[in-house]
């Protein structure tokens, strides 16, 4: 056993996180807010050319694309990642176009009490996942009205009133299988907005002062730091060992729970980590122009996708 | 102890509650959440109601204006409002609840005949200008000064996080007035009317997207010494008793919502379903929502203590401390149970059809202010260990 990153799973994921450094930074994370969140297309193929999508299709496995959308996380990337990285497929494409990034691929699992669609505007196909199978649907068919705010300014939604059943692509295995995946890849995601907020927050408490010292000397301000970075390290843990286990290269437990257990650790940590970032900034952490919310906003937004840490820990219970 | 009203203050209860079946239904529908100028309408014209029957400034002194109830007929009041579903004190908030009663305690009598009726009627709306980018937690360290020059001080520096300063037309500020003294010991109280030359006032937005407090900047802004309410550097005293009223009352309102809200989760359950069964079939979700509604009743009744020494003591104690704290952390749970359930309908921050998801979203992000707002959860649990149990200061 050796459960640490290896030297090419390190320099994957040095490579994302310095590409996205250089080609999507928050300065345009913040711009891209102003001018209406739609998903640039410029930017989805050059995500598309570092592999964001096409990773396990060109032979990567879970891991290696976990510790890349841990970056994608991190750095507050938009857009139907998850969805469009499961419609370029493993060993066979489910969607033409999607793992080179010409065709914008979205995902909706029918849901109560709404059926929700993020970026559908943006969205070339769409995928939609059943109890009993996946189907393709194109997305100018789907009938919907946009809200007028959601929540993550960057996070577009639309609430479908009737969505039509569309072509078959696979049965309930496949349906199983890209939940699974897509739960796996929603972790990642969700531990990078831990990381980030870390950073941010760590940041804030070496350079705020107030009684005439940064506030990071306040043991009241190191514990919730420290908080913030003990549940994202266990999470990071029940992250990896979910993309491991997926890899083949797991111990003896049932992969079904440990891919929950990284869902469940993930959304809360993710909330809890942004929410504490908040709290650490203060006054400023409640404006619109410190990251801070962006990141609790998205946590908000990831914690409801292939279903939320209420109901992977009730499933998990269930399976006891 | 007793929890029971007596005869008086039932009568004063009813006679209140019959008032504001007829009064809510004449006011006009409520303004869009960022419209300051329409809202400050509305809010205005409330306040013009409720002074017109003689329930403005309900805790004042009769002398200055106000109904002279007592605290616990003011508890019944905030009560029977929230109960009928009346408006908000709003954009009324700092001149009914910090500003007209530090008028009342420190001002002159001129200063009180002048401002007090503005405030009660509703004609004046007052802003709060005490922090400052480098003064939160520590706000003595304020550093906004005011030099003497005649008959006026004379203002440079700035304010931030100003709630309604682009709609106030006073505010009342803390500037520095000496600076070679101890931090506490040169800071003065004054009464500025907003707009004058050389001041500045910008709107921040707020992580909802909306305009709700603003930047105040000034450059050699002049306003007449005689505007100082207490002596010149008294101005940390006199704050103090402003913000011993905040932590006393402010949150009362809101809280008697949250408890409403709450109960309203429990109906909402009962209507989502999910595979087949509904939410409130989860006797997990039931647990959460029994929780917090026990927590909130046991709030109220920490309400009724703290009113009820307040009756007693004329001064709010330790227990607006403990509220406070409590009340910021329970309701962030309230919201997080709340944006749980609506699950994906969460993502909007307007209804979705019969969805209440607007109310439970906004109060969500509200409730991460309560934690920041009027001394952070960190700052009060220091408060409390310091000046309740007498925990050495490690500042
Ligand atoms: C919605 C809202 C409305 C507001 N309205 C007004 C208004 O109308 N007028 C006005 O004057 N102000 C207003 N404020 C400002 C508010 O009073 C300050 O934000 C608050 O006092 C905190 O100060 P700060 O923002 O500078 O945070 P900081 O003091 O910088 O705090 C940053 C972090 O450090 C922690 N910290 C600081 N000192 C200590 C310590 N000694 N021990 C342990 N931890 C510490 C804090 O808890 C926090 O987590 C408003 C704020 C909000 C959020």
């Amino acid at each position: 056993m050796d459960f640490e990153l290896d030297d090419d799973e390190r320099s994957l994921q040095d490579g994302i996180r310095s590409f996205l450094a250089g080609r999507y930074p928050m300065t345009a994370v913040r711009a891209h807010e102003e001018t209406g969140a739609a998903v640039d297309r410029d930017l989805w193929r050059a995500l598309a050319d570092v592999g964001v999508f096409s990773l396990r299709a060109d032979g990567f496995g879970m891991t290696e694309t976990a510790l890349a959308f841990e970056e994608l996380g991190r750095a507050l990337a938009n857009g139907p990642l998850v969805a469009s990285h499961l419609a370029a497929g493993t060993t066979s494409a489910l969607v033409g176009g999607a793992g080179d990034g010409t065709r914008i691929v979205g995902l909706v699992e029918p849901s109560e009490p709404v059926t929700v669609i993020e970026h559908l505007a943006s969205l070339d196909d769409l995928l939609v996942v059943r109890d009993d199978g996946v189907f393709l649907v194109d997305p100018g068919s789907v009938v919907s009205t946009p809200v007028a705010h959601p929540l993550d300014a960057l996070t577009p939604i639309s609430v479908v009133s009737s969505l039509p059943t569309g072509e078959q692509l696979g049965g309930a295995e496949l349906s199983a299988s890209l939940r699974r995946d897509g739960m796996v890849l929603t972790s990642a995601l969700q531990l990078g907005v831990c990381l980030a907020t870390i950073d941010l927050a760590r940041d804030y408490a070496l350079q705020r002062e107030q009684f005439g010292r940064p506030i990071g000397q306040f043991q009241a301000v190191k514990h919730m730091m420290a908080d913030m970075l003990t549940k994202a390290e266990v999470t990071r843990a029940a992250v990896y060992a979910a993309a491991v286990h997926l890899d083949g290269r797991g111990d003896d437990a049932d992969v079904a729970q440990v891919v929950r257990a990284a869902k469940v650790l993930a959304g809360d940590s993710a909330l809890f980590c942004a929410k504490t970032c908040i709290q650490v900034h203060g006054g400023m952490g409640f404006t619109w122009e410190v990251d801070a919310q962006r990141y609790w906003k998205r946590a908000c937004v990831l914690d409801t996708q292939f279903g939320n840490s209420d109901h992977h820990a009730a499933a998990f219970a269930a399976a006891l | 102890m007793d929890l029971q009203f007596t005869a008086e203050e039932d009568a004063f209860r009813y006679e209140l509650r019959a008032w504001l079946g007829t009064a809510i239904a004449s006011m006009p529908v409520q303004p869009q959440r960022d419209d300051w100028t329409a809202r400050r309408r509305y809010d205005a014209a409330w306040q013009r109601m409720l002074f017109d029957a003689g329930y403005a400034g309900i805790n004042w002194p009769r002398e200055f204006g106000g109904r002279g109830a007592t605290p616990t007929e003011h508890l019944i009041f905030l009560e029977e409002t929230e109960r009928a579903r009346a408006p908000y004190v709003g954009q009324n908030f700092v001149g009914l609840l910090h500003a007209g009663p530090t008028l009342i305690a420190e001002a002159t009598p001129d200063q009180k005949a002048f401002h007090l009726p503005g405030i009660l009627t509703g004609e004046h709306i007052w802003c709060q200008g005490f922090s400052e980018p480098s003064a939160g937690s520590d706000l003595a360290s304020l550093s906004c000064r005011a030099m003497r020059d005649g008959d006026d001080y004379v203002i440079n520096g700035q304010k931030i996080w100003t709630s309604f300063g682009h709609t106030a037309d006073y505010c009342e500020m803390l500037v520095r007035t000496d600076s070679d003294v101890p931090k506490h010991r040169g800071i003065s109280w004054l009464i500025v009317p907003m707009g004058l030359p050389g001041m500045d006032v910008r709107p921040l937005r707020t992580m909802e997207g909306s305009t709700e407090f603003c930047e105040v900047f000034f450059d050699e802004v002049r306003v007449p010494v005689a505007n100082r309410v207490g002596a010149e550097n008294d101005g940390w005293r006199v704050t103090m008793v402003t913000l011993s009223f905040e932590r006393g009352t402010a949150f009362i309102s809101e809280m008697l919502q949250s408890m409403e809200l709450a109960r309203d989760l429990a109906e909402l359950a009962k209507r989502i379903t999910r595979n087949g069964a509904t939410a409130w079939d989860d006797a997990g979700l039931r647990r959460d929502i029994g929780r917090i509604c026990a927590e909130l009743d046991a709030l109220w009744a920490l309400t009724k203590r703290n009113v009820s020494q307040a009756q007693r003591t004329g001064v709010v104690g330790p227990g607006g401390n403990v509220f406070k704290l409590a009340y910021a952390e329970l309701r962030q749970r309230l919201g997080d149970l709340a944006m749980h359930l609506l699950d994906r309908a969460s993502l909007s921050v307007d209804d979705i059809g019969d969805l209440p998801s607007g109310e439970h979203v906004h109060g969500r992000i509200h409730a991460l202010s309560l934690g920041i707002a009027a001394g952070t959860s960190q700052v009060q649990r220091n408060i409390i260990a310091e000046r309740i149990l007498g925990l050495p200061k490690d500042r």
